[in-house]
């Protein structure tokens, strides 16, 4: 142990440097993230016009968004995002990831092709595809429709049609990053374990679902995570695309357009604090599972 | 010897330690206050300029000048003055006022260098709500408003009169019918007239169109929604008429009314004086400008405009600097050279009403405008433009009766003004 009897042990001496070179970024956190986290949590029970004093009102925001139809409007459209992005980007990325993997010629170049869009600025994305949504003759999407004899659509001007338009650009996105991580875990599959499948007269679909995907598993949580987080916090392409409105008739407004608004273009702080504190609520709901079903394995 | 000597040491040390004490005291007497006003190109160049003016003619006074992103402005404010920070003379917009004497963040202007009487014989009255319990808070070096903006070259090719922009809605109509174009399929190929409920067509529905059909936006105290009634329905009907039943636009065309009408694909569209940089930028667009059309005898329309109050952080000397400097900003002078740099229009009529103004082909509209304008009491801008927007949606996307549109965007609009009033 410590035989001369002063100054820390090298082990002390170690954990002073690590907790040193700790400081900056705890402080950091401390600062820039926790504290106004607490402030927010603070602001959500107080009445406050960003301008004047914040006037405590207990639960009052909480019980103004149960009875508020637009919040609960604009919940089902963030998961309605939630759900269709999620299952239709998976679906997509792993069928487009799965042929990749068995494809040899030009495959770096494909796989980066797959992966501009991510790459791409979501708003310039955004923009273009609201062109490719006009009208005749304008926009490509219908055009290619009266080529085919079928009949315009109206898109980002129908309350029905213009979630899934709006979600289309975000899900053509995001794919590229999903398929990156898919081919990661498909090459992280030792070959031999396909091999004795084979050998043991396993049919392609059978290897598909009873060594593909239970060894995919990881990667598919990890994958449904952080694209749950993604479309519950989609944002930029709605107000790109709706001119920050989230129209026609609120069919397209995500939780995350609802509070900027409330905060910044209404100045009810207070409101848009308790809208942030349930989103809050629900993004720690899915990271908590996500830590379950990881160690569950 | 060494004693003299050091006697006149004293003697020089005294001189000199004067001289600096006076010079001290001129520096402190030089008052340095702030201005801020939001990040926009033409406006910081136009302060800029009119800051090295005032320094000019006030040499114990500077002014620093800050901008702060649109974005941001609001919020750096609220969090500057209450912290004995940031302006002490400050921009605001005109509708922003209750909410900032709520908060304290504004004194008000004393009346022996801001009469009200005066105030109200010289500014245009749009600027009298400004005023609360007889006292000015903040006066506007510019004010806004909106005119037609018609494409003349898309009037020739269409057989008008390329000097002849429609005089009432009827004639609107008429001639946005031969200025649209549609493919035989019946694609809108331009459009008699580009509509952006998102832009300014808000503002004309519930300001200019709703008047001429005999109604009113609000009650007389400004508390209740007034256009649930036949005059609403019937400016609705008009206004969204011009898409489902005269077809002469589409919502959404090439995006935006500002984009359709600067590519030359509509020949008519209702803009601020704000746009006419972005048009006159536009190469080959040749366009006129046109006071609102008129319905029924019926002229109205929506102006706005940003005003410069003082805060509670100008006291004594930086008070008396920031009167000065108020003063100052909204001369004539002040106002001419606003005009030409920014392009907003003169808040003193005699300035507007110049006939060099007045008769401008392109800001002339604008100014005629004014007379007859009327300044929207918002209590939440953004909240209650939403209103509209969806007024129109309801009868355009849910084939909702206008009577029934009406009635429901009037009680969402009456809960969001009970929402303020009742604070």
């Amino acid at each position: 142990m410590n035989t001369r009897g002063h100054g820390p042990t090298i082990g002390q001496r170690r954990a002073i440097w690590a907790w040193g070179f700790l400081a900056l970024p705890i402080a950091f956190y401390v600062g820039v993230r926790f504290y106004p986290t607490i402030e927010a949590f603070y602001a959500s029970f107080t009445n406050w016009n960003i301008v004047g004093r914040k006037d405590f009102i207990g639960l009052g925001n909480y019980l103004r968004i149960a009875h508020d139809p637009s919040f609960w409007k604009v919940m089902g459209n963030t998961f309605a995002y939630l759900g269709l992005g999620v299952s239709i980007s998976l679906f997509l990325s792993f069928i487009v990831a799965y042929f990749l993997d068995k494809v040899r010629i030009g495959h770096g170049v494909l796989r980066a092709l797959y992966f501009i869009p991510h790459l791409t600025t979501a708003v310039a994305m955004a923009w273009v595809w609201r062109w490719f949504y006009q009208p005749v003759p304008v926009g490509v999407f219908n055009v290619w429709l009266v080529e085919l004899g079928l009949a315009q659509q109206p898109f980002l001007r129908s309350t029905e049609q213009a979630l899934p338009a709006v979600l289309a650009p975000a899900i053509w996105a995001g794919i590229g990053f999903q398929i990156v991580i898919f081919l990661a875990g498909l090459k992280a599959i030792p070959r031999s374990y396909y091999e004795a499948a084979e050998i043991d007269g396993a049919g392609p679909w059978r290897i598909l679902f009873e060594v593909t995907m239970p060894l995919l598993r990881p990667t598919i949580v990890f994958l449904v995570v952080t694209s749950s987080i993604a479309y519950l916090r989609i944002f930029d392409y709605v107000y790109a695309m709706t001119s920050g409105q989230g129209g026609p008739l609120d069919a397209t407004k995500p939780l995350v357009l609802k509070i900027f608004e409330t905060a910044f273009a209404h100045f009810d702080m207070g409101y848009a604090a308790a809208q942030t504190v349930i989103l809050f609520v629900i993004l720690l709901a899915i990271s908590l599972a996500q830590l379950r079903l990881l160690r569950s394995r | 010897m060494a004693a003299r000597m050091g006697r006149m040491g004293a003697w020089l040390g005294a001189i000199l330690g004067m001289a600096v004490a006076w010079s001290g005291a001129a520096r402190a007497q030089a008052v340095e206050i702030e201005y801020w006003q939001y990040t926009f190109t033409q406006r910081v160049e136009a302060i800029d300029e009119l800051i090295k003016q005032f320094q000019m003619a006030n040499p114990g006074i500077r002014v620093k000048h800050t901008h702060v992103p649109y974005d941001d402005f609001r919020v750096k404010i609220a969090a500057a003055i209450p912290a004995g920070q940031g302006p002490d003379v400050v921009q605001l917009f005109y509708g922003w006022l209750q909410d900032y004497l709520k908060a304290g963040l504004l004194q008000p202007l004393p009346a022996d260098a801001f009469n009200p009487a005066e105030i109200e014989k010289e500014f245009f009255p749009i600027v009298q709500q400004m005023k609360l319990d007889g006292k000015y808070y903040a006066l506007p070096t510019a004010v806004r408003s909106l005119a037609l903006f018609w494409n003349k070259k898309l009037f020739e090719e269409a057989g008008l009169n390329p000097q002849n922009p429609p005089r009432t809605l009827d004639e609107l109509i008429d001639m946005a019918k031969k200025l649209t174009k549609r493919s035989p399929a019946g694609d809108l190929l331009q459009a008699g007239i580009a509509l952006d409920m998102g832009g300014q067509d808000h503002q004309w529905l519930r300001e200019v169109l709703i008047r001429q059909f005999g109604g009113m936006p609000y009650s007389a105290d400004k508390k209740t929604v007034a256009y649930a009634n036949d005059a609403g329905a019937q400016a609705l009907t008009w206004y969204t008429d011009l898409v489902t039943k005269h077809k002469v636009s589409q919502f959404g065309f090439l995006t935006d009314a500002q984009s359709a009408f600067k590519a030359g694909k509509a020949a008519l569209t209702i803009d601020g004086s704000f746009r006419l940089g972005a048009f006159d930028g536009q190469r080959g667009l040749e366009y006129g400008v046109a006071e609102l059309p008129a319905h029924q005898g019926v002229k109205s329309n929506f102006a706005s405009y940003w005003v410069n109050g003082i805060t509670p952080k100008a006291t004594g000397a930086k008070r008396d600097a920031a009167v000065k400097f108020l003063k100052f900003i909204t001369t004539p002078a002040a106002m001419e050279l606003w005009l030409a740099k920014v392009g907003e229009l003169p808040a003193r009529v005699s300035v507007a009403e110049k006939d060099a103004n007045k008769n401008n082909a392109k800001y002339g509209a604008f100014i005629r405008g004014l007379a007859y304008a009327y300044a929207t009491d918002f209590v939440n801008e953004s909240a209650q433009r939403k209103v509209m927007i969806d007024m129109v949606d309801q009868v355009v996307l849910k084939n909702t009766a206008p009577k029934q549109a009406v009635a429901m965007a009037a009680a969402e609009e009456q809960k969001v003004l009970d929402g303020f009033f009742k604070k």
